[in-house]
């Protein structure tokens, strides 16, 4: 019973308002990109929720391996001095 | 002189001087049949949520559904204004009979398979696209208002129609057969759609409605556009015609009304 | 190239938080037991440890960290099976879409069942992310083989039916949602957010409708009780029964999955509900209904389970239509599905020539 071609799976990124960046919102089957173009517009966008769209075939993304997530992410911990709150400004100086 | 309808948008001298050529009557047939035209075809395409060949494009029919019968009640709702015999928009849908209907014929043919669904639906889209973008500048403000936001959804509408059009008709063997016989059905429909009436060269001569002659070309050269990219043939003409618009339909629209305006005429004067 | 940034931080501080009842898990149970006896014998307990540490520590799961095979499977079970009931729910809804009495009804009907649509889009689309395919599970749909609430196998034979709908079935769904919100799977979490926002309109409307033939004509009123009697008794049923016996459940509620327990939510939905019915001068069909003050909570009489039992194993009075309904429109689309497929596949190859 299956398809002999089933429609591949395309994640979508979706800007809500200019200034945003794209959000990843879910995914939709399609034949080709543009039809994924509009099924995302059709699937994600019926309340006003975007002004554009990215669609990525989901088969494209190359993520990050959660059993390297200690070598990727936690040296980045021990480096707060590059958070801004880290730092004890004055409150007399309130510019910054 | 004819009549202002109450609630009409402020004129200037032209606009009131293209008024004056028309009476009510012809503009509110005309407005009737951009109205029905989006009404039965929105019904048509509502029947298909639940049954699309895949859940996407479940959305994507009830999207356009829904875009027509938005436009439907606006325009419905004008024409009862213009009319100024209390009719409301419901009234108006739920209430007339088959003759006083002016859709298209096209519209009101059944769904057929998918892709007698996408024919039907390309050959109205591309009629809308052109007819909406030069109603937008009617000499009638309100409904140039009304067009220029139809456009908006016309454009989306034929967008993905021709969209799966051109994948049907270029697709694989079984799907451009099917659709090169979807087309051959539906042609004779075409005619009612380029060939202008004494209404519509009435409502051209007064400026309100688009030269009849030049719509005809322009849905005619996006129609071939479109079928050359889906590698179908255009059918020949066929000297039969129908005359939907002028509430001589086929045997199609009235079951499609018996389901429409059931409740209504079950409960007479019931609210909902 | 996109990264996917995977959960790191560790927030203590734990909640007592979980998923939904036995809505959508109706059938489940014995399946899923099975996954975990299995499970407990071949998994790496440290894994497994560190696993349930994490959802204690109200961490979301993601599609790609370990998870125990028991969990994975009760999830796709879950998830799938909400998803199936999205998509054989817009039948019966779809039923009224071309009869509705007014345009506005006709637009409010067509958006609502669009909406469930997209409902089952985005959970076969949370399901996917757990390794199995949109196909896949529609398949095992179609073939009877996957379940799906039985609310959707009861017919609606009249316009009161989807004012009926909206309030109690909607009403039933959104209390058992709402919690679900807060699963500790990440994609369904995400999933159901989504869905609850789109949601709020759906019970509004179809109490909206109740509220308007309550209010109209004779004929209207008594439209509105029948679909009143109908439906009353399958929403209670819809939270599923009483899952004291269930050892499953100890597993999804410390895995977060499942929240409160099937009679908490059917409580709380029969006292939100009654003085609804109230309002619209309508009468619940329960000779045994009546206020308990010392407890404040309604007593209600006792659910037909028979009933129950007999619609979910497919002897529902609509049991077989809907699945017909869905196997036609999966068969005559299957045409369709393929040309899209082909015309992709030529254009694509061409695309590759000229670049090459």
């Amino acid at each position: 019973m299956t398809d002999r071609a089933d429609w591949p799976l395309y994640e979508i990124f979706i800007r809500a308002r200019g200034g945003l960046d794209h959000k990843h919102v879910g995914s939709v089957h399609a034949a080709d990109p543009t039809m994924a173009l509009e099924h995302a517009r059709d699937v994600y966008t019926r309340r006003q929720e975007g002004v554009s769209i990215w669609v990525v075939r989901s088969a494209d993304i190359v993520a990050s391996d959660p059993a390297d997530s200690d070598a990727l992410f936690e040296p980045a911990r021990d480096k707060i001095y590059r958070h801004p709150t880290f730092y004890d400004i004055p409150k007399e100086v309130d510019t910054l | 002189m004819s009549a202002m309808a109450p609630g009409a948008v402020a004129q200037d001298a032209a606009t009131r001087d293209a008024m004056a050529r028309v009476t009510t009557e012809q503009r509110v047939r005309y407005l009737l049949r951009l109205a029905d035209t989006g009404l039965i075809l929105a019904q048509r395409l509502g029947e298909w949520v639940g049954h699309a060949p895949a859940i996407e494009e479940d959305l994507g029919l009830a999207n356009t559904a829904l875009d027509l019968l938005g436009q439907a009640r606006l325009l419905l709702g004008y024409a009862g204004e213009l009319e100024g015999r209390g009719r409301s928009e419901d009234a108006l849908a739920f209430l007339r009979a088959e003759a006083d209907f002016l859709n298209v014929t096209l519209a009101e043919q059944p769904n057929g398979d998918f892709g007698d669904t996408i024919v039907r639906q390309f050959l109205i889209d591309a009629h809308q696209h052109e007819l909406f973008e030069r109603l937008a500048n009617s000499a009638d403000p309100r409904l140039a208002e009304i067009a220029a936001k139809a456009l908006k959804e016309t454009r989306y509408h034929l967008r993905y129609s021709s969209g799966w059009l051109v994948r049907l008709g270029d697709g694989t063997e079984e799907s451009h057969a099917r659709v090169q016989a979807s087309l051959e059905r539906l042609w004779p429909y075409t005619r009612e759609l380029v060939e202008a009436d004494a209404l519509e060269r009435a409502m051209a001569a007064a400026g309100i409605a688009p030269e009849p002659a030049e719509l005809g070309a322009a849905w005619s050269k996006r129609v071939d556009a479109v079928l050359a990219t889906a590698t179908l043939r255009r059918p020949a003409d066929v000297p039969f015609a129908w005359y939907g618009k002028q509430g001589r339909h086929s045997e199609h629209l009235g079951h499609l009304l018996s389901e429409l305006q059931y409740l209504q005429r079950a409960h007479p004067g019931a609210c909902w | 190239m996109i990264v996917i940034r995977i959960i790191t931080c560790h927030y203590p501080g734990r909640q007592w938080h979980g998923g939904g009842a036995c809505m959508y898990t109706q059938g489940l149970n014995e399946a899923a037991s099975k996954a975990g006896a299995h499970d407990a014998a071949g998994e790496d307990s440290a894994l497994l440890q560190r696993f349930e540490a994490r959802i204690e520590a109200e961490e979301k799961i993601e599609p790609k960290d370990w998870m125990p095979a028991a969990y994975r499977q009760t999830l796709i079970r879950q998830i799938s099976q909400h998803a199936h009931s999205e998509i054989v729910g817009m039948l019966p809804e779809g039923n009224w879409i071309t009869r509705a009495p007014s345009l506005l009804r006709k637009s409010i009907l067509i958006a609502k069942v669009q909406d469930e649509g997209g409902h089952g889009a985005y959970l076969y689309g949370a399901a996917e992310t757990l390794g199995v395919s949109r196909a896949e599970l529609i398949d095992q749909l179609l073939a009877g083989q996957a379940k799906y609430s039985s609310i959707f196998n009861y017919p609606t034979p009249t316009w009161a039916d989807i004012g009926a709908i909206g309030w109690l079935v909607d009403g039933a769904a959104i209390m058992n949602q709402i919690p679900l919100c807060r699963c500790s799977y990440g994609p369904y979490a995400r999933a159901m957010i989504r869905i609850c926002r789109e949601e709020s309109f759906h019970q509004r409307q179809g109490y909206d409708i109740m509220l308007k033939l309550a209010r109209g004509s004779g004929e209207q009123r008594r439209m509105a009780q029948d679909a009143l009697d109908r439906w009353w008794w399958p929403s209670l049923m819809m939270f599923g029964p009483s899952d004291t016996a269930s050892q499953h459940t100890a597993q999804s509620v410390r895995w977060k999955i499942k929240r409160f327990t099937n009679d908490e939510l059917r409580q709380k939905f029969v006292d939100f509900t009654v003085p609804q019915a109230k309002f619209l001068g309508l009468n619940v069909p329960d000779s045994e209904l009546r206020w308990d003050a010392a407890a404040a909570q309604h007593r209600f009489g006792p659910i037909d389970w028979n009933e129950f039992q007999q619609v979910l194993k497919g002897h529902g009075p609509c049991n077989r239509e809907r699945l017909a309904a869905r196997r036609a429109a999966h068969e005559q689309g299957r045409w369709v599905r393929e040309a899209a497929s082909a015309y992709a596949a030529r254009h694509a190859a061409a695309a590759a020539a000229a670049a090459a």
